[in-house]
């Protein structure tokens, strides 16, 4: 049922925008693609399939399944349902890496690259860090230099910002900060897509060692898990999805954070099934969020505030409705 | 099958707890593990799993060092039931128990057919097949307890080490799980668990070790070891012995 109305889903946000195209016109296009017959469509609306709105809506589904299930599996991993996929510094790496291309007037390539390198940088960097100071909890150890790191890097990107120019750099930063599918073209699919597959498949392949995984440390092990190298495999596989995420579409909050609960409130807390319907329910909301970004107004409204604005209340009524047993 | 410490030393890094430790448990027997608060007890236990590397001597199954084997290949022989259970996840009681089943598989792979089986009879053979589908979060601390203990058996494992399986029961729930104890051992495992009640060494255990300060005191089977004299000074407290007319000890705090 969820993924028919992906599927809906998908079919709409083809169909509607600045540019309405015809259910009949996407289909006809899709058809002349597969089998090479020509069309007989106007160049403007092959483009808008092709070009524009087909990029986006695939975007929007990757960006959206990738943080969703990063988040789930760094719930699990840290044990905690508060966790998102930004606790180890992805989103702050990327943010400054971001930042600082704009401020040296990289291109939109350099500016995606330096997104996505400062990302694993961070979460590598909070890694070592967090893995040589060997007292206590480790995974508390972790979570800790990632907050502190963290900050540290959001300073970093105040300071880019106050030495950047304030008339176009700015505003350039401001807007990626927020999150935007608007600029997203064929060529971004690759660089974007390609990670978050390769994570996204260990993540599901390792789904079912999850549970066990998010007990409590000596619980895990006695059960036969080497809790290590799965912690090290999961936060590789969880950061690729998110630093792709991020590089392609800015910073998006509450994704990671909230559609985890939500696809537990459907389908429970057992892993197995939670990884592939935070996938679906995350590419699908975002999506949603997206068509709503580029339909509501005449000007884009920048997608982290959406996903909070709509996703927000509809939580709250979630919690309330629910009486939170599920968590 | 045997699972033996060896002249054992064991403690975190930096701060040893306890040392000369030599302990036995055989296939089809309950060893206690008696001792006051801060004796070592719960430190000796991780460290007779494998969570805790040994600072000196070795633990080993049949004379094979448990450090010689795989997290996994441990887990299939060696199985835990902690003191109680926190879980972030309000995972359903056979979701939990079905996570005994890791070890059994691959690192990819989906619990098959068997492994469900062996939960659901686990469960069964615990009384509480009825609580398979509750969250863990929403059951009684005496059936969560149950729980852990079919988690632990559905590692099929050939040992069995308890930390204070009743420290936070209610009377009647402690009986419960002590009588699914003894069942253990007579169903052919070893069993090891920790208690600060000598009344609870007395009526269920085989053998009884008494750790105090990081070292055994005394070490043999119940009726031999726990006398009021051995329980006053491990405890540092007088005790007072009851006996019934039928022959059963128990021992008051005096």
């Amino acid at each position: 049922m969820a993924a028919s109305v992906l599927v809906l889903g998908v079919v709409v946000a083809f169909a509607v925008g600045r540019f309405p195209v015809s259910l009949a016109d996407i289909a006809v296009a899709l058809w002349s693609r597969a089998t090479g017959v020509p069309s007989g469509l106007s160049p403007a609306v092959e483009a808008v399939v092709f070009q524009i709105r087909g990029p986006r809506v695939l975007a929007a589904l990757a960006c959206g399944a990738a943080l969703a299930v990063a988040g789930a599996a760094f719930q699990g991993l840290f044990r905690n349902p508060l966790v998102s996929p930004d606790i180890l510094g992805a989103s702050s790496g990327a943010a400054l890496g971001a930042v600082l291309a704009i401020l040296l007037s990289f291109g939109i390539f350099g500016i995606q690259a330096a997104a996505f390198a400062g990302g694993l940088l961070a979460v590598a960097a909070v890694y070592a860090v967090g893995s040589t100071i060997r007292s206590g909890d480790p995974i508390l150890t972790l979570v800790l230099t990632g907050v502190v790191l963290g900050s540290l890097l959001g300073a970093g990107v105040g300071l880019v910002k106050v030495l950047a120019d304030p008339y176009n750099q700015l505003p350039a930063m401001t807007f990626w900060l927020l999150g935007s599918l608007s600029a997203t073209s064929p060529a971004d699919l690759v660089p974007l897509i390609a990670p978050v597959v390769l994570g996204a498949l260990v993540l599901m392949a390792l789904r079912w060692r999850m549970n066990a995984l998010s007990l409590p440390e000596e619980e895990a092990r006695a059960l036969g898990l080497p809790t290590g190298i799965l912690r090290v495999v999961i936060i590789a596989a969880a950061t690729l999805t998110t630093a792709a995420s991020v590089a392609a579409a800015g910073i998006i909050g509450w994704v990671g954070l909230v559609v985890p609960h939500l696809a537990r409130f459907l389908v429970g807390p057992d892993f197995g099934r939670l990884i592939p319907a935070s996938a679906l329910l995350g590419g699908g909301y975002l999506l949603l969020i997206d068509t709503l970004a580029r339909t509501l107004g005449p000007v884009e409204v920048p997608l982290g505030i959406l996903t909070a604005v709509i996703g927000t209340p509809f939580f709250i009524w979630l919690l309330a409705s629910s009486r939170g047993g599920w968590s | 099958m045997t699972l033996a410490a060896d002249d054992l030393a064991f403690g975190y890094r930096g701060h040893p707890v306890g040392r000369g430790v030599t302990l036995t448990i055989a296939a089809g027997e309950v060893l206690a593990l008696l001792g006051p608060n801060g004796g070592g007890k719960t430190t000796l236990l991780k460290t007779m799993l494998g969570l805790l590397p040994p600072q000196n001597g070795t633990v080993s199954l049949d004379g094979r060092p448990l450090a010689a084997l795989t997290i996994p290949e441990r887990a299939r022989l060696v199985a835990y039931v902690p003191q109680s259970h926190h879980g972030t996840f309000a995972f359903t009681a056979f979701d939990l128990v079905l996570m005994g089943r890791t070890a059994h598989g691959g690192l990819f792979a989906r619990p098959g057919a068997r492994d469900r089986a062996v939960a659901s009879a686990m469960l069964e053979r615990l009384g509480i097949a009825h609580l398979s589908d509750r969250p863990v979060t929403m059951i009684s601390g005496g059936e969560r307890q149950l729980v852990l203990v079919a988690r632990a058996l559905a590692q099929e494992p050939r040992f069995i080490v308890l930390d204070e399986p009743t420290a936070s029961l209610d009377f009647g729930n402690q009986g419960k799980v002590m009588r699914q104890i003894r069942q253990l051992a007579a169903d052919g495992l070893g069993v090891l668990f920790t208690t600060h009640d000598p009344n609870q060494a007395l009526g269920h255990a085989d053998r009884v070790a008494l750790l105090r300060d990081g070292g055994v005191m005394a070490e043999g089977p119940v009726g031999e070891v726990l006398t009021p004299e051995r329980l006053a000074a491990l405890y540092g407290a007088p005790v007072e012995t009851v006996v019934e007319p039928g022959g059963r000890t128990a021992f008051l705090p005096g």
